[in-house]
Formats: C-alpha cells, structure tokens, sequence
C-alpha cells in the first residue's frame, strides 16, 4: 500500500473514531454542553486537559525549536509546565468550588458587575481566538503534506469533524475526544522518538538517550553536539545566546498565561469534585510531561542527525560535506515541500551548513571557499520529519500525521467551546437575555460553537499576517488580564469592582499596546530589538509586567474605594473550603 | 496563637511554590552557569534541570499538595462528602 492511501486509512479511521464517540456523548443539556455534567473521572480529565493543552505548536513545532535554539529553548519547556503547578496550587479547586461554567461568570459574580464579566469576555474572546486561528492552519497543513490536498480542502475537513463533535456534543463530546486524541498523538510522538534515540545512542528512552553516550563512541551527545555546532559557528546548544533576564519573563509569563487560559482552566470545572481538580491537574501535567521531556531529546538527537548527515566529516576538510548528488531520500522528499532548500552558492556540489551571520566564523569560512550558508530548514520539518530521517515503517509516518491533527483538533475544540460558552452563556444568558429558558441557551450554544468554526476556519484560511506570533500575544493578555483577577478574587476579599474593572483594563492595554508597538502589525513602529525594549524585556515576557500593573492597579483602586458588600466576603468564604 | 484551615493552606502553597521556583527559576536560569560546571550522566546539571528536572519535579509536586491538602481538609472537617456535587444549586 502506498504511504498517502496508508496515511488516508489512518487518518481516516481516527476521524471515525472521534465521530463514534460524539455520537456516544451526545449532550442532552446545558450542564454537559459547559462542563460534561461534572461527571468525568480526575484522570480522563487530565488526558483531555493534555491534549487541549497541546497544541499543534507543541506537536510539530516545539521539538524543532528546541534544537534550532537548544538552551535558550528552555523557556517554552518550563513555561508551558510550570504553569499547572499554579493552575494547581492557585486557581483550579477554587474555581471547581464556585461551581459554574465559566471564568467571565466567576469574575462577574465575585466582583458583582456585569461589566466585568463582559470585560472578561472580551479577553477571553481575544485570546481564543488568536489561538485557534493557528490550530486550524496547521490542520491544513498536516494535510497537505501527508495527504496531497491543498490547504484549504484539509482545513474544510478538519472544520466538519470538529463542527460536528464540537455543536453535538459540547463539552462532554469534547472530553472524550480528546481522551482518545490524547492516546493518538502521545502515541505517534513517542514511538519515532524510542527509535531515533535506539539508533543513535542504542538506548531506547529518549530522556535518557540524550544525556547518554553516542553508540560506539565513549563521548556523551550533548558533548558531541556542542562542540560540533560551535565547530560551524553556532551558539554552543546547551548554553543559548538568549539574556537571561529576558528568560526569567518569557517563563513567567508562559506560566501566568497557561494559568490564565479560559480553555484549560474550564476543564477543572468538569469533575466532581474539588479534590478530583486538584488531583487531576496533577494527572493532566504527568500526561503533558511525556511528550514535554521526550521533545527536547528529540530535539538534539535531530540536531545532531542532520548536522552530521550535512557535515559529515572534520569542518573545513574539502570532502567532509554531503555531496547534493548523494542526499538521502528524506532530503529529496522535504525539498519537494519547500521547507528544505539547498543554493549551491560556491559551487562545488557539497553541502555547506553552517552559522553565516557569525563573523570571526564567516571569516575562516571564506578560506576554506565556503560563500555562505546553502541550506535553510524550517523548523516545523524536525518532528514531522523524524520517521522518515530514521528509516522507519510508512505506518509510523501515517500515524505522526494522525497525531498533528489530533493534537491541532483537540485544541481547538477547546478553544471553541469556551467561546461558545463565553456567547451563550456570559453574554446571551447573562446579560442581554437573562430569562431565555435551558433548551434555547443549549440551542443558543450549539449556534454560537458552530458559528465560532466558521470564523476559526476562516483565520485559518487567510490568517492574518501575524499568525506566528499570536501565541506572544495570547498569553500575554491571559497573564496579563484573566490571571491577576481570578488570583486576587480567591485570595483577597477586599479586591472590589472598581479595582478588577481597573486592574483588567490597565493589564490588557499595557500588554496589547507593548506587543503592537515591537511587533508592529501595522506598520512597523518600534524596532524589536532589546536596546528599545523595557527593562530588556521583549513582548513576548511582556504580561509579567502587565499582570504586575494588573494588581497594582486593582489594590491601589479598591483601597481607595468601598468594600465589596458581604455577599461577596461569603462567596470567598465559602469558595476557600471544599465543603 | 491556633491556626486556621486557610492560614495552613496558605503555609502549605507557600512551601510548594518555594519548590517550584527554586527548581525552574533557580536551578535552570538564575544559577544556571554555576550548575553546568557540574556533569551528571552526560549532563551539565544545569542544562538539564532547565528541560528536564524541573518538569521532573513539577509533576510530584502537584500531587504533594494534593494529597496534603486533603489531609488538611480532613483536620478541619471540611472534606467534601460522597454525596455527588455539594456545590451545585447554592
């Protein structure tokens, strides 16, 4: 069989599989549209938060980051994990205990203002779906990779399975599809992983393998690979370039932003109980942890695959780099995508890799009559790349497309449900149409997830420019807005309306604007260089200080106006015990 | 002076959070320099406790605190019952 009709079977029959289980879990009313009835067991809990948590990013992009970046890649892994130790510690059993649906409805009741909860909606509805613009499109790209349709026909599918377990089945369809993209994805991440790191180390846990020695050698990789990426002229992989001011923010406010994200904290709201919140983000970090601790093996033993298949001898001896003519057949397939490209700019047939933009390196280049760097590899081939660079089966790679799409899938229809429940609930519901019966906001909610698809699928189809980047600003307004107000509303009783209304406002502008300013949107307005920046903080650690602002401001405006009346000292009350 | 539920829970968080910071924070930015000067099964400790060890303890901390606080929870009386979702309708 070949790989394209293998890849149709495998993938196909996942999508069988997550339209059997909406099928299943049907939602029958608003409590299993919001939050599965409450009913879903602490560790299918945390499967599901796993895969809603990890997005296409974490799946296809984050193993190639890290070896592109090594050291400095750090941030994303501590971020993106520490973040549940104060979803844990902080937010999750309290928010279990209040008992609702969603995060705008906890800020309305406890600062007792619909205008807060509105504001909360807006944020919400921000980071959502800067964030879900980018699930979609890499729906569409896994397609048309594996698949051999444009990106637009992938998207078109990937919408009509999501639409249809996302508007059945709400929530409750959600966590069980999720449940089993979380088995798919981790699977085919794992699998390629366990392989490579055989081959190069012949030690078949890759968390071990890469601290391990190279097979036949007595030198451990890392070792390995930091002197021969120094040797071309790179930064050494296991010490980075980056500041490490800049890296202390970039990880808080990775951290702050994950603690603040609607669409995971809302999934602590489907267990039932306050302890099964805290056990289970426990479970949902352990799940997460898997693919987090084997992608930046991952990412140095790809590093040093293709480094030494590129280089495959000492620097600067003539004949010590790959000639075109003998590339391997994963080469030739990537270079058909356009993500690999190879410019024989000195001409002499060889493959030169190596740092051009280091100058004492680019010197000593020119005498060995290297004139520049010939290959450029995007990032995002490392992962999907992987199976193919190891010479595994055809049923790996199929099964590595099945686990983006999950992985892009499962995210997104997080993403929509909390934007659905964020219309129907906070906005229909709550404010503009208070007396609407059960059946007509579970309606309202079907319409709304279902019209949230059909904006999601048209950002990924014409993304906005700056795509890449909104995963800076989706976390910096989570860090920055939701977070300070959901924290000081568990932990201080006197925090009022004025404050949050203040706090919420000052954050959110203050991120957005510094964001906008670097990044320029627009037009280009500040250069996005550290000598410009605050501090040296660039925009993407930007929302520690907007979430620091946030609580400045929100003390600072509550002290001087009235106390919150007492129905709200009570709700605190009673929201800090279990029972 | 006796200590409430809160106040021991607020003690508990503060000593997970010491951890969390110490581990992430400390070990794999702030004093990640000194840290690599010192190798551990390949490693340069410092390196590793960035993308690697402090996710290692994250995990185990979580739970710490989980099974602490219910411990807690029991001391005061205020665990929840079996009965199925006591929050829900007040």
């Amino acid at each position: 069989m070949s790989l394209t009709a293998l890849t149709y079977l495998v993938v196909g029959a996942t999508f069988a599989l997550y339209v059997g289980i909406a099928f299943w879990s049907k939602a029958r009313d608003t409590g299993d549209f919001y939050v599965a009835g409450k009913h879903v067991h602490p560790v299918a809990n945390g499967m599901a938060t796993a895969a809603d948590w990890m997005s296409a990013a974490s799946f296809i992009s984050m193993a190639g980051l890290i070896a592109y970046l090594g050291y400095g890649a750090s941030v994303y892994l501590m971020g993106w994990t520490g973040g549940y130790v104060l979803l844990a510690l902080l937010i999750a059993p309290y928010l279990r205990r209040f008992g609702k649906f969603t995060v705008p409805e906890f800020i309305g009741e406890r600062y007792y203002s619909q205008t807060a909860r509105v504001v909360a909606v807006i944020c919400l509805i921000i980071i959502s779906f800067t964030y879900v613009a980018g699930q979609m499109r890499g729906v569409g790209i896994v397609f048309s990779r594996f698949l051999g349709v444009d990106v637009s026909t992938g998207l078109f599918v990937g919408m009509g399975v999501v639409f249809f377990y996302a508007v059945l089945g709400g929530m409750k369809g959600i966590t069980y599809t999720q449940v089993a993209q979380y088995c798919v994805l981790i699977f085919a991440y794992t699998v390629p992983a366990v392989f490579i790191s055989l081959q190069v180390t012949g030690i078949p846990i890759p968390q071990i393998a890469f601290g391990s020695d190279i097979a036949g050698e007595d030198v451990p990789l890392l070792v390995r690979l930091d002197q021969i990426v120094t040797d071309l002229g790179f930064a050494a992989y296991t010490s980075g370039a980056k500041g490490h001011v800049d890296m202390f923010f970039i990880t808080l406010a990775l951290m702050l932003g994950t603690a603040g994200l609607p669409h995971v904290v809302v999934r602590f709201f489907t267990v039932p109980k306050v302890r099964d919140a805290r056990i289970s983000a426990g479970y949902a970090l352990l799940f997460i942890a898997i693919l987090y601790t084997t992608a930046p093996a991952v990412g140095a033993l790809a590093r040093w695959n293709l480094t030494t298949t590129i280089q495959a001898g000492p620097v600067g001896e003539a004949d010590a780099n790959l000639a075109y003519a003998e590339r391997p057949e994963w080469f030739r397939t990537w270079e058909e995508t356009g993500l690999l490209t190879y410019t024989d700019l000195n001409g002499d047939g060889r493959i030169q890799y190596y740092n051009d933009a280091n100058p004492e390196f680019a010197e000593r280049a020119r005498e060995y009559g290297w004139q520049g760097n010939e290959l450029s590899v995007d990032r995002d081939i490392i992962v999907l790349a992987n199976p193919e660079i190891a010479g595994l089966p055809d049923w790996v790679v199929a099964l590595v497309a099945a686990g983006g799409i999950a992985a892009a899938l499962s995210t997104a229809a997080g993403l929509l449900l909390v934007i659905s429940a964020a219309v129907s609930h906070d906005l229909l519901k709550g404010v503009v149409m208070p007396r609407i019966s059960e059946r007509q906001e579970l309606m309202a909610g079907r319409l709304s997830a279902a019209a949230a698809v059909m904006v999601a699928g048209y950002l990924g189809f014409d993304p906005p420019g700056f795509v890449a980047e909104v995963v800076a600003l989706a976390f910096g307004i989570a860090a920055s807005s939701l977070f300070p107000v959901i924290l000081l509303g568990i932990f201080s009783v006197r925090v009022n309306r004025e404050g949050a209304i203040a706090g919420m406002l000052t954050g959110l502008l203050f991120t957005v604007s510094y964001i906008v300013y670097f990044k320029g949107y627009m037009a280009p307005m500040g250069g996005n260089v550290a000598d410009n920046w605050l501090f040296g903080i660039s925009p993407e650690g930007i929302g520690v200080l907007g979430a620091a602002l946030n609580m400045g401001v929100a003390l600072g405006v509550s002290a001087a106006t009235a106390r919150p009346p007492e129905s709200v000292r009570e709700l605190v009350e009673r929201i800090r015990r279990p029972a | 002076m006796k200590r409430t539920y809160w106040q021991e829970n607020l003690r508990l968080v503060a000593i997970c959070l010491a951890v969390w910071f110490v581990v992430s924070f400390g070990c794999g930015l702030l004093l990640v320099d000194v840290l690599n000067e010192i190798t551990f099964g390949g490693f340069r400790l410092g390196f590793w406790f960035a993308q690697q060890g402090s996710i290692y303890v994250f995990v185990p901390l979580i739970f710490f605190y989980a099974w602490r606080v219910t411990r807690l929870d029991r001391k005061y009386g205020v665990d929840e019952t079996d009965e199925p979702d006591a929050s829900r309708g007040d």
